[in-house]
Parts: structure tokens; C-alpha cells; sequence
């Protein structure tokens, strides 16, 4: 679990990716939330306690190495051996190896029937030997748990699920000893034990015996139980072992000691979470563990977070009992006062620990209801805004989350204010806990400040913003409207009149393709240039170490043999790396700004144009080869690829827009992951909207059935112009869709019915385009002062740019990277 | 310091940046709405590619600025400061107009 946060947390540091990371995990599967363990019985799969985002590793130079752990450490060398004899060399390394279940000394603990309580590994096993007892057993079936603390009460919540009798052992005199108080653990002692969980306090189990398929135990006060399992949720030891190999010291109970930045006895060297020491003290609960991975990560960015150790309230439900407690829970503090509201009959138990002078909430213990808790605990070290029992009273109303001060932590696990997530609620247009969560992480650990989150987001009376940016408070779609309506033709018009400041790197973009679907000439034309991106600025695609990629048009995916050896002629002499693209074209790799009009100028010499590759802009039309050669063909969808693909070629959209056509039911041209796609039926064309590969893919819907080829075509003009008109910035068809009130219904009602009375305007639009369309490559060619920005530099047109340079490889150019990343080895359980 | 011209002033579009080489040192030239001249470190600190020329000009609570055009970092164009990254800056460069021509300061003063 602290393993993988350390990554997210370093994914969302490291945004230039200067770290190449790789994780070895003991166990098979990717990290899972092992707070919740319990849940597995309770019907979630792994997948529910899945702790792993969709794209954390794979890409961006992450790599997860499922069931590989690491056996040795060489720090002279720096490197790491793993199980599979693969040794990696590093620049840092983790230890983020966790704990493992402490066993205490018992004789039979070794036995089959005995198990511990850490895994989804041990949970399995757990789960295998209750089948069998539900099998073998007559009558009742029962599980001894021993160790009465968190980890003891989720085990036997963990065996009621899985049908048998729990009895819970604690050595210690009450139920969760480290969290809660006496009068607390008397209430709770009695909560469990209506739960028909039988509890033994103070006592230790004496040995374990195989007694036939059964077992028993033998309690130190010579109670004997008659058993089918043993799960040992004792407490944890930290897994330091790899580490004390390596020479690393170690605190004086074990665990991996380290300082305020999380680093070990040597500097490039971290440890975090259950297997460190920091300050003496091995923390186990995952709230500190989270803190120290952002420490950790923040270091390894360059940052000087620093540990300091950790706040371990908790609330819990354990069996169905609130259980929680914060700050001086035991009242240690010198001088500390306890009060106290116990009531067995509404079955509530609060302590508040307060300073001498009642006026500082220093602590506290709540069991059965912890509804205050969210309130409570970000009070902790601060003046109490009232009377301390009127804070706790059943009849008292309890302080609101106005009345919490700004820097006091809402969320303890991951550590954020009231402050931050009433900043993020009014910056970031924030309307829902969701929003809160993503935004800020708030509530995203335990989850008991959820309720405190509702109520801020209420509190804070909030309308969802839709500004683009500091300099707009218009969506993309308004602002079309404006733009449309008032005739603007030029951004600083358009500021001037609804903006404010200069501009940025979001309106600019939105502003240039917005002129552009409006038809205002060529896009580098005056003033505009100054909008775009370095893609339409320079009308080829940026690379990673500063040059271009140049795509030609291929309607269709449809070329000639001669075309073909142009492209091969154009990328060998000017040294271009060529690949074909999943778009049925062919991508040339590793132009310099410089190089782009000759190669331009070659390539409009043998009748190619711009392939719009760099805009946000229709790119291409795949097809299948069709009914002209396939024997399963039914219609023609080459020359329908190759028609719509010269249609809307060029037209300024506010993301790519992708189709495809398929000659037949087979699908070929893959056309229901496009924008637009066309399948042929015996009985004319299917026309599917809103598909979308890529990070969330998703299949288009159908749209119409058995259309001809005339109605199919300005069907599609109207939906690209309605998309073109109401789509937010950078929104794909498919999520245009969805956002769509009336969804597929609306759209057909809007483009196919005229509900809004808007087709013919639509129409018009769309004729106005294909009339005015011009090559964008073959302009800047006919234009000296479009021409005069593609040089190196402005002092030495000439002199190609020495930063770049390429190695070879397969035959090809490959780029030489610019900064050499560093590599990071995080070693987990 | 040496000043060194690049190039003219006219030369320069409004928000639309250029590069020039200095000995060896890539240094990018902007000329914003109002007129005023900037000079930077074109190398990208983020990625080591020489590409800040070419990012979008605009401002950021009115400061003059550049966006990265890799990813997007926003950068003061008065002091080289990234405005999203605290840790990371480029270096800027005295620049002035002279006769119409740009020129750029280079060396100890």
C-alpha cells in the first residue's frame, strides 16, 4: 500500500520523469487495501481491494514486477538482486516491505489449522479450511483469533463472515488496548460479545493441540476450546531483514531506522511505512506510511518535506462498532482533565481529554457512536469552541465544521486542511465529495471526514465553474457563440471585448481553433499564428527532443506505388525515421524546423497535402479494402473512405476527430472505436457516433440504420458541425455525447429531425468549408513572411540546432535523449 | 557585457518567439502585445529540449509568460521563474532595442 502511493505520489511529482521506476512486489498481485481485508468475505473480489489505478505502470517509464522480490542488496554496487536472478542497478532505492504477523511463541502455533492474518494469500487459506470445517464439522464450528486489538477484531469479523463462532484472546486487560480507554473497552467488550463473539481478557493461549479433525486450545487459565481454526492478529514485526543484510541500521526494537526525509543509514537509501524506524517508533497504521511515501517522494524530486512523526487517530468500525480515538487518548499529559459521557443503555461511550484549564481539547476515545469524531479531532491542540461536555452530550449540538479553524487537518491519513479543500472547492469549481477526493485526497484514506467534506462543500455554498481560464469566464462552446455572433475575427478583438490579460496556453488554442472552424484563412495568417500550438504553428507534430514528425494525407489509407517511393525518397534523403501509423498512413520522424518546407516542398511536387496530423482536426478515415476486393465485401468503403476523408479534411474541431469505414459486418476498418464510423449493410450504411479509442475507450453508438450514401453524408456534416458548435475544449465526441442531456436520443432529434430548426445553418456551415478549403502546407510555401519562422535560429538561419542528435537503431534514427532519467527501485511486499 | 545584435525589431511578431545563438548559448526572444522585449534560456528545464521559443505567450496575473510547448509549464518571461514548479527556472538575458536592431547582452557587467 505504501509502496504503490509512493509511486503515485512520485508520478504526480515527477512530471518531467526524470525517474525510471521499478517495483518488485513479493507477492503475485498488485497492492490492495489491506485495511479492508474483511471485505473479501464479505463479497468484494481482489479486484474491489485493488489499490492500482488504470495506467500507473507500463508507461512513463514505471514498471511493476509481480511476484519478484528482492533477495539481496549490493550498496557498493548499488544494485538489487531479485528471486529471478535479475539484478538492477539503482540511483535510489525504497524499502517499503512492510511488516509480517508476529506468531508469538506457542507450542502447536506451527500446526496446519493455525494462520495469520496478512495476506489475501492467508485469507484463501482461511477461507479453504472453513470449507472444509463447514464439510467435516457437526453442529457449531468455531475460530479462535488471538490478539483482541484492530488487526484481532477485523479477523473475527473476518470469521463470523465465513460462518463460524469467533472467540477473540487479548493478553492485555480491555479489547484495542493501544486505542481505547477502560470505560471505552468496557463498552465495547460488551458491543462484541452481542455480536456473539465470545471474548477471553488478560489471558494467553497455553498451546495448541490437533484433537482429530479438530483442534484445541488451551488457555493460561486452563479453559480449553474446542477449535476448527487459529489466526494469529498478534501485532506485526517489521520486515527489516534485507535491509539489516545490507548493513543498514536498524532502531533498537527492529525496523529500518531513518531520519526526518525517510532516509536510511545511507543517503540513497529510503525506507517508508511499517518496516521503518523513524524516531524510534515503527508505525502501524497505513496514515503514517502515506505521510512518509510523500515525504519520501517529495525528497526524491528535490523537495525537503520532512517526517515528523505522525497523528494515529483512527475511527474504525469494527464488527459494526464505531470505535475511535484521537490525539492523548490516556490523558498523559500532565494536568489533563477526562470528561466523560457513558451511557450503556444508548450504547455511547465519549472521553474528551482536555488541558488543566478545560479550555484545549488535547484527546479523546468514542465507541459506539463516533459521529463527532470528524469534528472533533481536527480540534486536537486547539481552543475548544465550547464547553467540553457540551461538546459530547447526547442532547448537545456539537461543533459545526464552520467552526473548525483553517489549518486544522480534516484529513489525517492524507494530511489536508480545511484551508486546502476550501481553496480547492473555490478555485477548481469543486461540486461533489468526488471532486474533493480527486482534487485533494481528502477522504480518500479512512474515510471518516467525509461527512466533515459534505458539509464544507455545502458551507461553502459553491456554483461549478465553467471559466476556461483566468482570462475567459466562457466555455469553448459560448465562446463559439460570441465569436460566431459578433463577427470577431481576431483574439485580441475577442479579450478585449469578453477577456482579460493577454492569454494563455489553454484560451489561445481554444480561440485559434474557434476562428479557424469559422473560416478565417489560413491558420498562421497574422495575428493568429501567435495562438497556436507549436503543432498547428509549425504544421507538424513536436517531438520529445524538440523536432517534428510530418504526415501526408492518404484519404482512405489508399496509395499509389509512385507516391509510396516519394515518401521513401523524401525520408531517406533528409534522414527521417518512417512508421506506419494506426491510421493507415505513414509518419516521417525527426524533421528540424528548418528541414520542414523542403520536405513539404517535395512532397506537394509529387500531389501530396497535409495530413493535419498536429491539429485538432479531422485526421483520417481508415477503411477495409471493400467490396472492390474482398469476397465478404458488401458496399464500396474504400471510395466512401475516400470521399469523406477529402470532405472534412482540414476543418478545426474542438479535439481529433477519427472514422472509419467497414466494407461489411466483419468490421475490418475497426470503425465502432472511431469518432465517426460507417459500417456497410446489405441494405445500405450503418452510421455509428461517439466511439473512442485510447485511455478510455469506447464503442461508438448507432446512430442510423440502412441510410444511402447522400443522407449518411449530411448526417455527418451536421453532427461534425454540432459537435464543432456545443463541444467543451479538448472534449472527444464520445464524452461530448454523454454529455449530452437527452444523450443519443437528443442528437438524433437535433441532427436528424431539426428539433432546434438548426440543420440548414449546420449544412451551410459545412458547405462553406469544403468550398474553402486550401492545402495548409502548399500556403506557407507560397508565403514568404509564413516561411521566414521556419529557421533555426533568427542570428544563423543555417546552422542546424546541436542539441539534437540521433543513434541508430533497426536501421533508423532514434533521437538521443537530452537528460539522462534516474532510476528508482522500490522494493514492497 | 557584450550586446550583441540578433536581429530587427520589426522582424519580431507579437507573441511569437525566436531563437538566437550565441556562442554556443541558445537564447529566446519574445516580443509581447505591448511591445516590450524578452530574452530566456531556450532550453526546456523540464525535458533538456531547446524548444521554449516556441511555446504560447500570454500572461498569468499579468505576468508576461511562456508555456512549455512539451507540457505545458508556465514560466515568468521577467525572471525565468517557473510559475508551476518553484524548483525549477531558465536563465534570462539583458535585451534592448538599439537603431531598430534587438540586442542581446551577453557576459560579466
Amino acid at each position: 500500500m505504501v509502496g504503490q502511493r509512493l509511486v503515485e505520489a512520485l508520478r504526480d511529482r515527477d512530471a518531467e520523469r526524470r525517474w525510471r521506476v521499478t517495483v518488485l512486489s513479493e507477492e503475485p498481485r498488485r497492492a490492495y487495501d489491506r485495511v479492508n481485508l474483511s471485505a473479501y468475505f464479505d463479497g468484494a473480489g481482489p479486484d474491489d481491494l485493488d489499490l492500482v489505478p488504470d495506467g500507473c505502470y507500463g508507461s512513463g517509464g514505471y514498471e511493476l514486477r509481480l511476484g519478484e522480490a528482492a533477495t539481496s542488496v549490493d550498496r557498493t554496487a548499488r544494485t538489487v538482486t531479485t528471486s529471478r536472478g535479475d539484478t538492477l542497478r539503482y540511483d535510489a532505492l525504497v524499502f517499503a516491505t512492510g511488516s509480517y504477523p508476529f506468531v508469538p511463541p506457542v507450542p502447536g502455533a506451527d500446526l496446519p489449522g493455525c494462520f495469520r492474518y496478512r495476506t489475501l494469500a492467508d485469507l484463501d487459506a482461511i477461507a479453504a479450511a472453513a470449507r472444509h470445517a463447514a464439510a467435516t464439522t457437526r453442529g457449531r464450528r468455531a475460530g479462535l483469533v488471538v490478539g483482541g486489538g484492530l488487526l484481532g477484531l477485523e479477523a473475527a469479523r473476518a470469521l463470523r463472515l465465513l460462518g463460524m463462532s469467533p472467540h477473540v484472546v487479548e493478553l492485555g486487560p480491555r479489547l484495542m488496548p493501544l486505542q481505547v480507554d477502560e470505560g471505552g473497552g468496557a463498552l465495547l467488550r460488551k458491543m462484541i460479545a452481542d455480536l456473539e463473539v465470545t471474548v477471553w481478557l488478560g489471558t494467553s493461549v497455553r498451546d495448541i493441540k490437533r484433537d482429530g479433525a479438530r483442534m484445541l486450545a488451551t488457555l493460561a487459565d486452563g479453559t480449553e476450546l474446542d477449535l476448527d481454526v487459529v489466526v494469529f492478529a498478534a501485532g506485526i514485526r517489521p520486515r527489516d531483514d534485507l535491509a539489516r543484510e545490507a548493513g543498514l541500521a536498524v532502531g533498537p526494537r527492529g525496523g529500518i531506522a531513518v531520519d526526518e526525509a525517510c532516509r536510511t543509514s545511507d543517503e540513497s537509501i529510503y525506507a517508508i511505512g511499517e518496516c521503518a524506524c523513524a524516531s524510534g517508533r515503527v508505525y502501524g497504521l497505513v496514515a503514517p506510511g502515506y505521510a512518509m511515501a510523500e515525504v519520501a517522494a517529495d525528497r526524491l524530486t528535490g523537495g525537503a518535506a520532512v517526517f515528523s512523526g505522525a497523528d494515529v487517530s483512527t475511527k474504525l468500525k469494527l464488527l459494526g462498532v464505531d470505535v475511535a480515538s484521537f490525539g492523548d487518548a490516556f490523558a498523559t499529559t500532565p494536568g489533563a482533565l477526562e470528561v466523560t459521557v457513558n451511557d450503556p443503555v444508548a450504547r455511547s461511550y465519549s472521553k474528551l481529554v482536555v488541558s488543566d484549564d478545560a479550555k484545549t481539547l488535547l484527546g479523546g476515545v468514542l465507541v459506539g457512536d463516533a459521529s463527532r469524531y470528524g469534528v472533533l479531532r481536527p480540534l486536537v491542540g486547539r481552543p475548544l469552541p465550547g464547553d467540553p461536555l457540551s461538546m459530547i452530550a447526547p442532547a448537545g449540538t456539537g461543533p459545526g465544521a464552520a467552526g473548525l479553524p483553517g489549518d486544522a487537518q480534516v484529513c489525517s491519513c492524507q494530511g489536508v486542511t480545511k484551508n486546502e479543500i476550501c481553496a480547492a472547492i473555490r478555485d477548481r469549481g469543486l461540486a461533489d465529495v468526488a471532486g474533493v477526493k480527486d482534487a485533494t485526497r481528502a477522504g480518500t484514506g479512512c474515510g471518516s471526514c467525509v461527512p466533515t467534506l459534505k458539509t464544507l462543500l455545502a458551507e461553502s455554498g459553491v456554483a461549478v465553474s465553467t471559466a476556461l481560464c483566468e482570462h475567459f469566464s466562457l466555455t469553448r462552446a459560448e465562446l463559439f457563440e460570441v465569436v460566431s455572433r459578433e463577427r470577431i475575427a481576431t483574439f485580441t478583438e475577442l479579450i478585449e471585448r469578453h477577456g482579460r490579460g493577454r492569454g494563455c496556453d489553454v484560451c489561445k488554442p481554444v480561440v485559434a481553433s474557434v476562428l479557424a472552424s469559422l473560416g478565417h484563412g489560413h491558420i498562421l495568417e497574422g495575428e493568429q499564428a501567435a495562438l497556436q500550438d507549436t503543432n498547428d504553428q509549425f504544421l507538424a507534430n513536436i517531438q520529445r527532443n524538440g523536432t517534428y514528425s510530418v504526415v501526408p494525407r492518404i484519404p482512405g489509407g489508399e496509395i499509389t506505388p509512385e507516391k509510396l517511393i516519394v515518401i521513401g525518397e523524401v525520408a531517406r534523403d533528409f534522414g527521417l525515421y518512417t512508421k506506419i501509423t494506426g491510421g493507415q498512413r505513414i509518419d516521417l520522424l525527426g524533421a528540424r524546423v528548418e528541414q520542414l518546407p523542403a520536405i513539404w516542398r517535395r512532397l506537394v511536387d509529387a500531389g501530396f497535402e497535409s495530413g493535419h496530423a498536429y491539429g485538432k482536426a479531422v485526421r483520417t478515415v481508415k477503411s477495409c479494402v471493400g467490396s472492390a476486393w474482398c469476397r465478404y465485401g458488401v458496399q464500396d468503403s474504400v471510395s466512401l473512405a475516400v470521399e469523406l476523408e477529402l470532405r472534412y479534411r482540414g476543418i478545426r474541431s474542438p479535439h481529433k476527430i477519427k472514422a472509419g469505414v467497414s466494407g461489411c459486418a466483419r468490421e475490418c476498418a475497426e470503425a465502432q472505436s472511431k469518432d465517426i464510423g460507417v459500417i456497410a449493410a446489405e441494405d445500405g450504411w450503418n452510421l455509428f457516433v461517439g466511439g473512442n479509442g485510447g485511455f478510455r475507450p469506447r464503442h461508438a453508438d448507432l446512430l442510423l440504420a440502412g441510410v444511402d450514401t447522400a443522407t449518411l453524408i449530411r448526417t455527418i456534416d451536421r453532427f461534425i458541425m454540432f459537435y464543432i458548435r456545443t463541444a467543451g475544449r479538448l472534449q472527444r465526441t464520445a464524452a461530448w455525447l454523454e454529455s449530452l442531456g437527452g444523450g443519443l436520443d437528443y442528437l438524433r432529434s437535433v441532427i436528424v429531425d431539426d428539433r432546434l430548426g438548426i440543420a440548414a445553418e449546420l449544412d451551410a456551415a459545412m458547405e462553406r468549408h469544403v468550398a474553402g478549403y486550401r492545402d495548409e502546407w502548399a500556403a506557407v510555401l507560397a508565403d514568404p513572411v509564413k516561411l521566414r519562422r521556419f529557421v533555426s535560429f533568427v542570428n544563423a538561419p543555417g546552422v542546424p540546432d546541436p542539441s539534437i542528435a540521433f543513434s541508430s537503431e533497426r536501421g533508423q534514427p532514434r533521437p538521443v535523449d537530452l537528460p539522462v532519467p534516474r532510476r528508482l527501485a522500490v522494493v514492497s511486499q | 557585457m557584450t550586446w550583441t545584435g540578433v536581429c530587427d525589431y520589426d522582424h519580431l511578431q507579437p507573441e511569437c518567439g525566436v531563437v538566437a545563438l550565441l556562442g554556443g548559448e541558445q537564447v529566446a526572444l519574445f516580443r509581447t502585445f505591448d511591445g516590450a522585449l524578452y530574452a530566456i534560456g531556450n532550453q526546456d528545464p523540464f525535458t533538456g529540449a531547446f524548444v521554449l521559443s516556441r511555446g504560447i505567450v500570454g500572461t498569468r496575473g499579468g505576468i508576461p509568460t511562456v508555456a512549455s510547448p512539451l507540457h505545458k509549464q508556465v514560466f515568468d518571461l521577467r525572471t525565468g521563474a517557473c510559475l508551476d514548479d518553484g524548483s525549477r527556472h531558465v536563465p534570462v538575458f539583458p535585451v534592448r532595442r538599439r537603431d531598430g536592431r534587438v540586442e542581446v547582452g551577453l557576459g560579466a557587467e
